[in-house]
């Protein structure tokens, strides 16, 4: 049923492909000449027919859903959600369609029983109404484009209109994603701080977001200051930097300068693996071995040591940073001209004060921009934090103490129960927000820096 | 005081400071230089000319083993500097290139400011004992790349900020820096417009006094205008080598009468 | 040296300078090997870790390949099972009586030894043997012999990892199971064969029964959607960019817009498919589909670039040859260029498939996390997927788990290493160089 509406597109597509194909070869083997190929004209018909009725369909199913719903609660008695909720609302409508789906628990009321059938009922005339329309729609359209086969009309032309249009769709997809992006961070963060002013958010220094969504279950009273929460981030990107930048930039200029040929050509490719491990993988490794280890070395010490430390997630993470760096700093470094490296060594300076004082001043601007692209990585990484970093918010800067960080909590206010009008979900979005905006603004920085250091020396 | 002895009657009296013998030079496969012998005297300016992929700069990079840092390029035969032979196991590149310095057909002044530019090199080898004799060696070096008048004032900004001409004046001013015997110049005109030219050309005249200068060339009036001796180069041969009048008047074979007459280029 | 004539000023430098050079020069070698010395340790650092990850996951994770099963003969009770409603017969107390066989001093009738006893069992045991009579009722009154997985402790004992030295109290299983399992196996019963359950079986709450094909099916549900979004959204755009777009502000907009959006952490891509998808659109949460959408998103940046990258490796000639016979720039783009940029292009899709099968935080924030017993049968199902299913693991607190979760890394590494592999090849068979 679902995959019916395609099916019919499908098959009207070819067929117009067909029929104009026909005609078109008929009006050749009469002798006239035509001003485009068969073809064109074929393809002219399964174009006009597929892009418009599958935009049809697509925004048709897109809307079925919500129309639906609220032609299902208008058709309930009247009184019957009348000073409910909208969590309370929904979790009605979801009762209902789930009995519509098969799935009774308990002994609902007659009216929702009743609200269930005209859900089905609904349901059905949508899907044979989008059928219906499908099938019109393509026979008018294959029609029409019958209609244009003719000798001297621009098939060609026409159908390379369609293309471009189509690509052109392709190439602002980008701009919808971040539309979209924008405008759902934006109105859900709206929603949020009017419940919770932005004072409280970007200077409260309680971070409890445990609020009860239903009222039945148990959970704090709720604070929203994510001062705590900025705070564990930075820690845990710092971390991870002190680990990344060094152990990063003296690969690249060993591998840039000093290593043969044979092992510079071994080694870059095993970088890359690290680079291409999954962030899940290395949030389990730091679960697996990195925290045990340190704070068994921590027991040895006599330092106390959390289980989840800032450590922990902030080394492991650097370890994934180092084959970006790494790769950022060789690029930069091999981008210095040759020029300056003869000059230099033509001075007589050994390879290692070239290197130092010449190529890696020079190059700095690229690595910087690599070293920015780092960080913007390392505030909104996601997995290892998750699950190597702890769930509490804390002002603490020890690294050896549990902290969180921001998408810790994104990923954990969203896990479970998500309602859209309780400042616990909100919160998360006004986290996502203020991550979107730090990343982007470092994004831009740094990609603008690499861009203007290339051109310097292209 | 500082007259030259006249190049046409003097050179042969001069003393030699390299000699090359049997050298050749690979590229991977590609033999780029065969079997050149040439002696190269002290304190004149001796010219490599030759048509483009001839060899010449290839065996410049020879004389201060640049040609060591391109991985594929292998070098044969025996050079020597004032007797020692350069290609010596025991010799260190970084202390021949301190000997013999170079300049590069492109200005390539590092992204430093014009103090440190010239500094760099001083620096690196310990020449100067304090700040104060570090800044009579820049004025120095300076002064003798002729563009001290022109950036006295500004010793702070970017070397890359001066005109094509004083950043070469500059290059050359850094290689002197570092008191070379021997000065090696790749071309070092032919970024410039002509009348940066002549004032680099001017400079290599004065030089002459103090350093055995050995430059590159695609100019043949300019080999003329500055050298005492010339080489020409042919396809990895080196087809004739004498007194520059000589070659350019009387030249005793028949390519380098071609080249020079403007029939091979 | 030629310092005969006096008016040679420069001798003097000359000397002086060498002798400094030479002085200097020991120690500033020893700078340079210092230099070195540290990259080398800095390489060093990141292969150590690397080594260390992977021992840490093949050491652990190998025990996952194998599973502890016990084989018994059951004797099918007919008075346990009633023929009108078999799947509610007792098919617990069959296994634990026909367990009781293997142990002629045991009081079966003692409901804790009993207990004790067929804890040796999986807890998937008794489902495992009512399938096989649900679907065979002739079984009832015979006795069949039966493999089934043992529980996870005794798992454990059996690989090792349970040490029998560790006091009692400080131990997963007390003496007497231990004396309980040892029995088994001086019968010959206990066998470890490889472990098919963990790619056949969907996920559990039984470690031992715990398996990857739910979570299989589920990422290959959404790399399937992925790539149906993503390739040709990131062709067309692509192409478009590449070859058509005028040079202006909004082709430049663009152009920043994907580069942007290439760096935009992966969880606020989860937060948009959250609030859009899910929100606004109603479409199902924990579905393979919305998995595959909001990837695709990701995936096509990366697959604009590698594109774009070919196309602008295909030489001007062969353009300008297909213009020159009058082939419009669609024929030209579409007939020429595009398909000499094929494998580049497949080879940056893949690469980019690649990236979206590892990708986690975006599946979390859909639900793709969620507890699920069965294989999806259409995208649109509960699924989980790879990546989220190891993070699922990697949070129970069972032992067994433990090894699960690697050997599951291990299985996403595999798939991993197979598609890089396949672009490697892909890259250094088709791609010609001009």
């Amino acid at each position: 049923m679902g995959m019916l509406p395609f099916a019919i597109l499908l098959v009207a597509a070819i067929v117009g492909y067909m029929i104009n194909l026909q005609s078109a070869r008929a009006i050749r083997a009469d002798g006239t000449k035509l001003h485009s190929l068969s073809g064109f004209h074929g393809l002219f018909s399964a174009l006009l027919v597929l892009v418009p009725v599958l935009t049809f369909v697509l925004l048709w199913l897109g809307f079925e859903g919500a129309v639906i719903e609220s032609l299902m609660f208008a058709s309930l008695p009247t009184g019957t959600l009348d000073g409910l909720g909208t969590g309370e609302v929904q979790l009605i409508g979801a009762e209902i369609r789930s009995i519509a789906g098969g799935r009774v628990f308990g002994t609902p009321e007659d009216w929702k029983l009743a609200a269930a059938d005209r859900l089905i009922a609904y349901e059905a005339w949508s899907d044979w109404l989008l059928i219906a329309a499908v099938a019109a729609l393509s026979v008018a359209l294959v029609l029409f484009a019958r209609s244009r086969v003719a000798p001297e009309y621009r098939a060609r032309q026409q159908v390379e209109k369609i293309t471009t249009g189509l690509m052109i769709f392709c190439a602002t997809v980008a701009i919808f994603t971040t539309i979209g992006i924008v405008f759902a961070l934006t109105y859900e963060t709206f929603k949020f701080f009017q419940m919770v002013p932005l004072s409280e958010f970007l200077f409260g220094t309680s971070w409890e977001p445990q609020i009860p969504i239903r009222e039945d279950q148990i959970a704090a009273e709720g604070a929203f200051g994510a001062v705590p929460v900025f705070l564990g981030t930075i820690v845990i990107a710092t971390i991870a930097l002190t680990v990344a930048v060094p152990v990063g930039l003296l690969t690249a200029i060993y591998l840039n300068e000093f290593a043969p040929h044979a092992v510079r050509s071994v080694i870059k490719p095993i970088l890359e693996i690290l680079a291409g491990v999954p962030t899940v993988v290395y949030g389990f490794f730091a679960i697996l071995v990195v925290a045990p280890a340190l704070r068994e070395l921590g027991a040895d010490l006599g330092l106390d040591v959390a289980s989840n430390t800032a450590l922990a997630a902030g080394g492991v993470m650097g370890v994934m940073l180092i084959p970006f760096i790494s790769s950022f700093a060789d690029d930069a470094l091999s981008a210095v001209p040759q020029s300056l490296r003869d000059g230099a060594l033509a001075l007589g300076a050994t390879r290692g004060e070239m290197m130092m004082n010449v190529l890696f001043p020079a190059a700095i601007p690229g690595i910087v921009g690599g070293v920015l692209l780092a960080v913007s990585r390392a505030i909104g990484e996601t997995m290892i934090v998750v699950m190597a970093a702890g769930l509490i918010a804390r002002m603490t800067i020890n690294p050896l103490d549990s902290v969180t960080a921001v998408t810790v909590q994104i990923v954990t206010l969203l896990i479970g129960d998500t309602a859209f009008d309780s400042p616990k979900t909100l919160a998360a979005f006004a986290l996502g927000m203020m991550l979107f905006l730090a990343t982007l603004v470092i994004n831009v920085f740094a990609l603008r820096i690499v861009r203007k250091y290339r051109e310097i020396y292209d | 005081m500082y007259d030259a002895p006249n190049p046409a009657t003097n050179v042969d009296q001069q003393d030699i400071k390299i000699t090359a013998k049997g050298v050749q030079v690979y590229y991977g496969e590609t033999h780029a230089i065969k079997d050149v012998d040439v002696n190269i005297v002290d304190r004149a300016v001796t010219s490599f000319i030759g048509p483009s992929g001839c060899g010449k700069s290839t065996f410049l990079r020879c004389l201060n083993r640049m040609n060591d840092t391109i991985d594929i390029c292998r070098v044969e035969g025996d050079i020597r500097i004032d007797g020692d032979d350069i290609y010596d196991k025991r010799v260190d590149p970084v202390q021949l290139r301190a000997k013999v310095g170079m300049v590069f057909q492109k200005p390539n002044p590092f992204p430093k400011s014009i103090y440190d530019n010239v500094a760099y090199g001083p620096r690196i080898h310990g020449l100067a004992k304090n700040k104060a004799d570090l800044d009579v060696i820049v004025e120095r070096a300076l002064r003798r790349g002729a563009i001290w008048d022109e950036v006295k004032d500004r010793l702070d900004a970017p070397g890359t900020g001066l005109s094509g001409g004083q950043q070469q004046r500059l290059c050359i001013a850094r290689a002197v820096a570092t008191e070379p015997e021997v000065l090696l110049m790749d071309e070092p005109c032919s970024a410039l417009d002509p009348i940066a030219t002549a004032q680099v050309e001017e400079l290599i005249d004065e030089l002459r006094r103090d350093y055995t200068v050995v430059i590159v060339t695609h100019s043949m009036q300019q080999a003329a205008r500055v050298s005492q001796k010339t080489a020409f180069f042919h396809l990895g041969d080196l087809v004739e080598y004498g007194e520059t009048d000589q070659i350019f008047t009387n030249p005793k074979d028949e390519r380098t009468e071609r080249y020079v007459t403007g029939r091979i280029g | 040296m030629s310092d005969t004539t006096p008016e040679y000023r420069g001798a003097g430098h000359h000397g002086g300078t060498m002798d400094t050079v030479r002085k200097g020069l020991a120690k500033r070698k020893r700078k340079q090997m210092i230099l070195q010395g540290f990259g080398i340790a800095a390489i060093g650092f990141a292969l150590t870790v690397l080594f260390i990850l992977l021992a840490s996951l093949f050491s652990t994770g190998y025990q996952a390949f194998t599973q502890t099963h016990v084989e018994l003969d059951v004797f099918v009770d007919p008075q346990e099972i009633p023929e009108e409603n078999l799947p509610r017969g007792g098919f617990r107390d069959v296994l634990s009586d026909s367990l009781g066989q293997y142990f002629p001093e045991s009081d079966m009738t003692d409901r804790a030894e009993a207990r004790v006893l067929s804890s040796i069992l999986s807890n998937g045991a008794q489902f495992t043997l009512r399938d096989m009579i649900v679907e065979d009722p002739s079984l009832i009154g015979q006795t069949i012999s039966l493999k089934v997985a043992t529980s996870d402790p005794y798992d454990q004992l059996n690989k090792g990892l349970i040490d029998r030295d560790t006091p009692e109290d400080f131990r997963r299983l007390k003496d007497e199971e231990i004396q309980n399992f040892d029995t088994l196996s001086e019968l010959g019963l206990i066998s470890k064969p490889l472990n098919t359950g963990l790619l056949t079986n969907a996920d559990s709450r039984f470690p031992e029964l715990a398996g990857l094909k739910g979570a299989l099916v589920g990422s290959f549900w959404v790399l399937l959607t992925c790539f149906v979004i993503s390739f040709p959204l990131g062709i067309g755009a692509a192409i478009y960019l590449e070859e058509f777009a005028p040079k202006n502000k909004v082709s430049d907009f663009i152009e920043v817009n994907i580069n942007n959006l290439a760096a935009v952490p992966s969880v606020v891509f989860g937060l948009l498919a959250l609030a859009v998808f899910i929100g606004w659109f109603g479409m199902p949460r924990s579905a393979p589909f919305v998995g595959g959408l909001t990837l695709a998103l990701m995936t096509m940046p990366t697959i604009i670039i590698a594109t774009r990258a070919s196309l602008k490796a295909v030489p001007p000639s062969i353009r300008e040859a297909a213009l020159g016979v009058g082939a419009s720039k669609h024929q030209v783009v579409f007939q020429h260029v595009l398909p000499l940029a094929m494998p580049g292009i497949l080879t940056g899709t893949i690469i980019g498939l690649a990236q979206a099968l590892g990708e986690t935080a975006p599946l979390l924030l859909i639900g793709m996390n969620a507890f699920i017993t069965s294989a999806a049968s259409s995208p649109f199902d509960s699924a989980t997927a790879l990546p989220t299913q190891i993070f699922i693991w990697a949070d129970s607190p069972e032992r067994g788990f433990v090894s699960r979760t690697s050997a599951a890394i291990l299985v996403l590494l595999g798939f991993l290493i197979t598609m890089n592999a396949i672009a490697i090849f892909l890259r250094q068979r088709f791609q010609r160089k001009w």
